[in-house]
C-alpha cells in the first residue's frame, strides 16, 4: 500500500489503468527483486534442479525406451564391484596429487611473480596462464604423441638422455597417473596463480613495511603475513580443487578414450559415461552420479568445517 | 519486465530445441520436390558413399527424388546423440550408421528402429547369413551391414622370403608357429603382432572355431575350453617371442602404423576392412603384402570369421519410412550398391553373388597394393565365415575382455588365461 501511494504521488498525471498496474509491479518492492533474479531462477530450475531430480529418480530405475521401470536399490547394489572401486581409488589419488601440487606451487609462484624485483614478471604471468586457455582435448592429443610408446617419442628420448629407461606411458598404472596429474598441473597452474595473485594484491603493504621495521626476514614475512592473510583464497582454491579433482574426466579421456587397460585411467565420471552411454545403462550411470555427488558434498563439508569457513557467516 | 524475461528464456529454450531439430532435419519436401532424408554416420567415407548412391538413385528415379543430408560426427558423439534422441523421442535422423559393438544398445527394451524384414527377405539367400543375425532381435532385422569383415591374414612376403617360408604351405596354426620360429631366427623380426588393448587378435580366433563370448542361447561361454586354449596359444607365442604385443596396444594406433610400415612384423591377422589402413597409413609396404585365409585350428576347421561391422538402421522418427527403406535397399542391398561398396570403400560386400563380378577385378588402389587375387581368397572361404553372437550385454563384455583379460594376461602377465577368463565370465553372468 505504501508503494502505491508513493507511485501515485510521483506520477502527477493520471495513468491509464493497465499501465498503472504494470508500473506498480515494476516498482513494487515485493515483486521487482523476483523479476531481477528470475533469469537465474528459471535457468536453475530448468537446467539444474530438474535434471538433478530426474537423476535421483533414474537411479532407482532401469531406463529403456518404452520399458522404463523401478527396480529399487539394484543400481546401487551393482556399485559394489571392482571397477567402481578402481574408479574411486583412481579419482581419489588423482585429487590428492592435484591438491599436493596445485596449491603450494602456485602459491609460491604467485608470491615470486608478485615481487617487484623479478624481471619480466608480466611475461611470466601470461605465460603461466596460457595453458588454461587451451582445450584439454587438443592438448591431450599433443601429450599423447609426446608420451608415445615408441623409443623415438619425445618423452622417451628425454628419459634416455637422462639415463633412464624408455616407458610405455599409457600402459601402466603409475605412469598413467603421472600423465593425468602432469596434464592437469600444466593446465591449471596458471589459474591458481591468478587466484593467489589477486589475494596477494589485497594484502596491505603497510603490514610488510612495519614487519620489516621490526626486523622480519623474507621467510618470516611469508609465514606470518602472507600465508595467514591468504587463507580465504586458499580455502576457495582448495574447495574448487577437490571438486575439480573428483569431476575429472577429460584428462583420462584424452589418453585412453575411456578404454583404459585394466582400469588404470578409469575415473568416476568416466565410469558414469561408460555405463550410461557406452553400455546404455542410464539408471546405473545415474546411481554412480548420485554417489559421486554425495562423496564430493561430504568431503567439501568436512573440509569447510575444518578450515573454519562457516564461522565467518555466523 | 517479467514478460520480457520469460520470452527471453522461452525463446532461448526454443531456439536451442529448434536448432537441434533443424540439425537433425526432420524429413520434409524441399523446394524442388525432392524428399529430404537425413543420415548420421561416424565415418567420412561412408557419408561420401551415401551421397554418391543418392545421386545414382535420383538419376534412376526422377519421380521420387531424395535430398540426402549426410552428417559425419565423431564415433562416440554420434552414438551418444543417437541414443539420447531415440530415448527422448525427438531429434533423431531418418537413417543412421550404428557400429556393431554399440548396436545392441539400440535393441535394448523396445527397439526404436524400424524393422527391415521386407527389404531383406527378397535378397536374403544372396547375403552372408551371419551378417544379418548380428543386427536382429526376435527374428526381426534392424540393420544392414556394409561388409562381411572376413578375417584374413596379411603376410609380409619379403620377410617370409628371407626366412624361406612359403605362405601357401602354412595350413594350420601349428604350421604357423613353426614358420614363425624360422622367421624370427632368420630376420630377428616377430612373426605376428597381437593386440593387448583391442579384440581383433583374439575374438576372430575363437569365432573361427565356432566358439564365442556368448553361446547361441545367450549364455556366457567366455571361459570355455576353446577360449582358454586359444588365449594360452597367444600367450605362448608372446612368451616364445614369436609374437610381439602390438606397439600402442592395438592395430589402430600411430605407433603401430609406424612400426609395421617399417616392416616391423611378418604378419597380422585382421578383417578385410583393414586393407584401407595399409593403403592409407603404411604406404611403404605396397606390393609386399599378400592376403591369405587364416590358418586352421584343425584339419577341417574354418579359415575365417566375420568381424566388426556397421549396421545401417532407419529410426522410428523417420517420416518417410517407405522411401528411406527403398533407398537403403538400393544403397546397401542391391548388386550395384554392393559393387560400389567395394569400389569406394574397399570392403568385402555382404552379397557374395557379386564377389566374382568382373567389376571387382578392376584395378583400384587395393588391387595395386595387395595383388589381383583378393576376391579369389575370399571366394575360397565363403562358407567358412562365422559371425560373433551379439547380445544386449555385448558392449560391456567386449570392454571387460579387453581391460580385464587381454591386458592382464598378455601385457601385464598378472593373471593366467584361465583365471582371467573365469573372473570376467563370473562378472558377466551376474548381469
Amino acid at each position: 500500500m505504501e508503494n502505491y501511494h508513493l507511485n501515485y504521488s510521483i506520477n502527477t498525471q493520471p495513468v491509464p489503468q493497465k499501465k498503472k498496474i504494470r508500473r506498480n509491479i515494476l516498482f513494487s518492492q515485493k515483486i521487482a527483486p523476483y523479476i531481477f533474479v528470475s533469469p537465474f531462477i528459471i535457468s536453475f530450475l530448468v537446467f539444474f534442479l530438474y535434471p538433478s531430480i530426474s537423476t535421483i529418480i533414474m537411479s532407482f530405475q532401469e531406463v529403456l525406451p518404452g520399458e522404463t521401470r523401478f527396480i529399487g536399490l539394484q543400481n546401487y547394489k551393482k556399485l559394489l564391484n571392482p571397477h567402481f572401486y578402481a574408479a574411486l581409488r583412481n579419482t581419489t589419488i588423482y585429487t590428492i596429487w592435484t591438491l599436493i601440487i596445485l596449491i603450494p606451487l602456485p602459491l609460491v609462484l604467485a608470491v615470486i611473480l608478485n615481487s617487484k624485483v623479478i624481471p619480466g614478471r608480466n611475461f611470466f604471468r601470461s605465460a603461466y596462464f596460457i595453458p588454461a586457455l587451451t582445450s584439454t582435448i587438443v592438448v591431450g592429443v599433443i601429450f599423447r604423441l609426446i608420451f608415445g610408446e615408441l623409443e623415438s617419442s619425445p618423452a622417451n628420448m628425454l628419459m634416455k638422455a637422462l639415463g633412464l629407461h624408455a616407458q610405455q606411458w599409457t600402459m601402466h598404472w603409475g605412469t598413467g597417473m603421472f600423465l593425468m596429474v602432469f596434464l592437469a598441473s600444466w593446465k591449471w597452474l596458471g589459474v591458481n596463480i591468478l587466484y593467489f595473485l589477486s589475494g596477494l594484491q589485497n594484502i596491505p603493504k603497510e603490514l610488510y613495511e612495519s614487519a620489516e621495521m621490526d626486523g622480519a626476514g623474507v621467510f618470516t614475512k611469508f609465514f606470518r603475513i602472507t600465508l595467514p592473510l591468504l587463507k580465504p583464497v586458499t580455502i576457495y582454491v582448495l574447495t574448487i580443487s577437490i571438486f575439480g579433482g573428483f569431476r575429472m574426466y577429460e584428462e583420462s579421456f584424452v589418453f585412453w578414450q575411456n578404454q583404459s587397460p585394466g582400469d588404470i585411467g578409469l575415473t568416476l565420471v568416466g565410469y558414469i559415461y561408460q555405463e550410461g552411454f557406452m553400455n546404455n545403462d542410464m539408471g546405473f550411470g545415474s546411481a554412480i552420479g548420485i554417489v559421486l555427488l554425495a562423496i564430493v558434498l561430504v568431503i567439501n563439508l568436512i573440509q569447510l568445517k575444518f578450515t573454519g569457513a562457516f564461522k565467518k557467516e555466523g | 519486465m517479467l514478460l520480457f524475461t520469460l520470452t527471453m528464456t522461452v525463446s532461448l529454450l526454443l531456439s536451442g530445441c529448434s536448432s537441434e531439430a533443424s540439425d537433425s532435419g526432420q524429413s520434409g519436401k524441399s523446394s524442388d520436390g525432392a524428399t529430404k532424408l537425413t543420415l548420421w554416420t561416424f565415418v567420412e567415407q561412408h557419408a561420401k558413399f551415401y551421397k554418391y548412391m543418392a545421386d545414382e538413385w535420383n538419376k534412376k528415379h526422377p519421380d521420387k527424388k531424395i535430398e540426402l543430408q549426410a552428417t559425419t560426427y565423431p564415433y562416440d558423439d554420434m552414438h551418444n546423440k543417437l541414443l539420447l534422441s531415440l530415448q527422448s523421442g525427438v531429434g533423431a535422423p531418418d537413417i543412421a550408421d550404428i557400429e556393431i559393438s554399440r548396436f545392441s544398445n539400440f535393441l535394448k527394451g523396445k527397439p526404436q528402429l524400424v524393422e527391415l524384414n521386407d527389404i531383406v527377405e527378397p535378397v536374403k539367400d544372396k547375403i552372408v547369413q551371419s551378417r544379418l543375425n548380428i543386427y536382429s532381435k526376435d527374428g526381426k532385422y534392424y540393420g544392414i551391414d556394409f561388409h562381411v569383415g572376413a578375417t584374413v591374414i596379411y603376410y609380409n612376403k619379403e620377410l617370409l622370403g628371407k626366412a624361406g617360408v612359403d605362405p601357401n604351405k602354412i595350413i594350420t596354426w601349428e604350421d604357423f608357429k613353426e614358420a614363425g620360429k624360422k622367421v624370427v631366427s632368420a630376420t630377428g623380426k616377430p612373426m605376428i603382432t597381437i593386440e593387448t588393448n583391442d579384440l581383433w587378435s583374439y575374438w576372430p580366433l575363437i569365432v573361427q572355431q565356432g566358439s564365442d563370448f556368448y553361446g547361441k542361447d545367450g549364455n556366457v561361454t567366455l571361459d570355455n575350453e576353446i577360449n582358454v586354449k586359444t588365449l594360452e596359444f597367444l600367450k605362448q607365442l608372446l612368451d616364445e617371442k614369436i609374437a610381439k604385443a602390438a606397439p600402442g596396444g592395438g592395430h589402430h594406433t600411430e605407433e603401430y602404423y609406424g612400426f609395421m610400415n617399417k616392416g616391423g612384423a611378418a604378419s597380422v591377422v585382421m578383417p578385410m576392412w583393414y586393407m584401407g589402413r595399409f593403403t592409407d597409413y603404411m604406404p611403404d609396404l605396397k606390393g609386399k603384402m599378400i592376403i591369405r585365409p587364416m590358418p586352421r585350428w584343425t584339419a577341417d576347421g574354418n579359415r575365417s570369421a566375420g568381424m566388426g561391422g556397421t549396421g545401417t538402421a532407419i529410426t522410428n522418427q523417420c517420416k518417410n519410412v517407405k522411401l528411406a527403406k527403398e533407398f537403403l535397399a538400393f544403397a546397401k542391398l542391391s548388386r550395384e550398391g554392393n559393387i560400389q561398396i567395394w569400389k569406394q570403400l574397399g570392403f568385402d560386400p555382404i552379397r557374395w553373388d557379386v564377389w566374382d563380378d568382373p567389376a571387382l577385378k578392376e584395378p583400384n588402389k587395393y588391387t595395386e597394393y595387395f595383388g589381383k587375387d583378393i576376391f579369389n581368397t575370399l571366394m575360397s572361404v565363403k562358407n567358412e565365415i562365422n559371425s560373433p553372437t551379439i547380445t544386449e550385454n555385448t558392449p560391456k563384455m567386449n570392454q571387460l575382455v579387453v581391460q580385464s583379460v587381454l591386458y592382464k594376461v598378455l601385457k601385464e602377465g598378472s593373471l593366467s588365461p584361465k583365471q582371467a577368463l573365469k573372473n570376467v565370465a563370473k562378472e558377466m553372468k551376474k548381469q
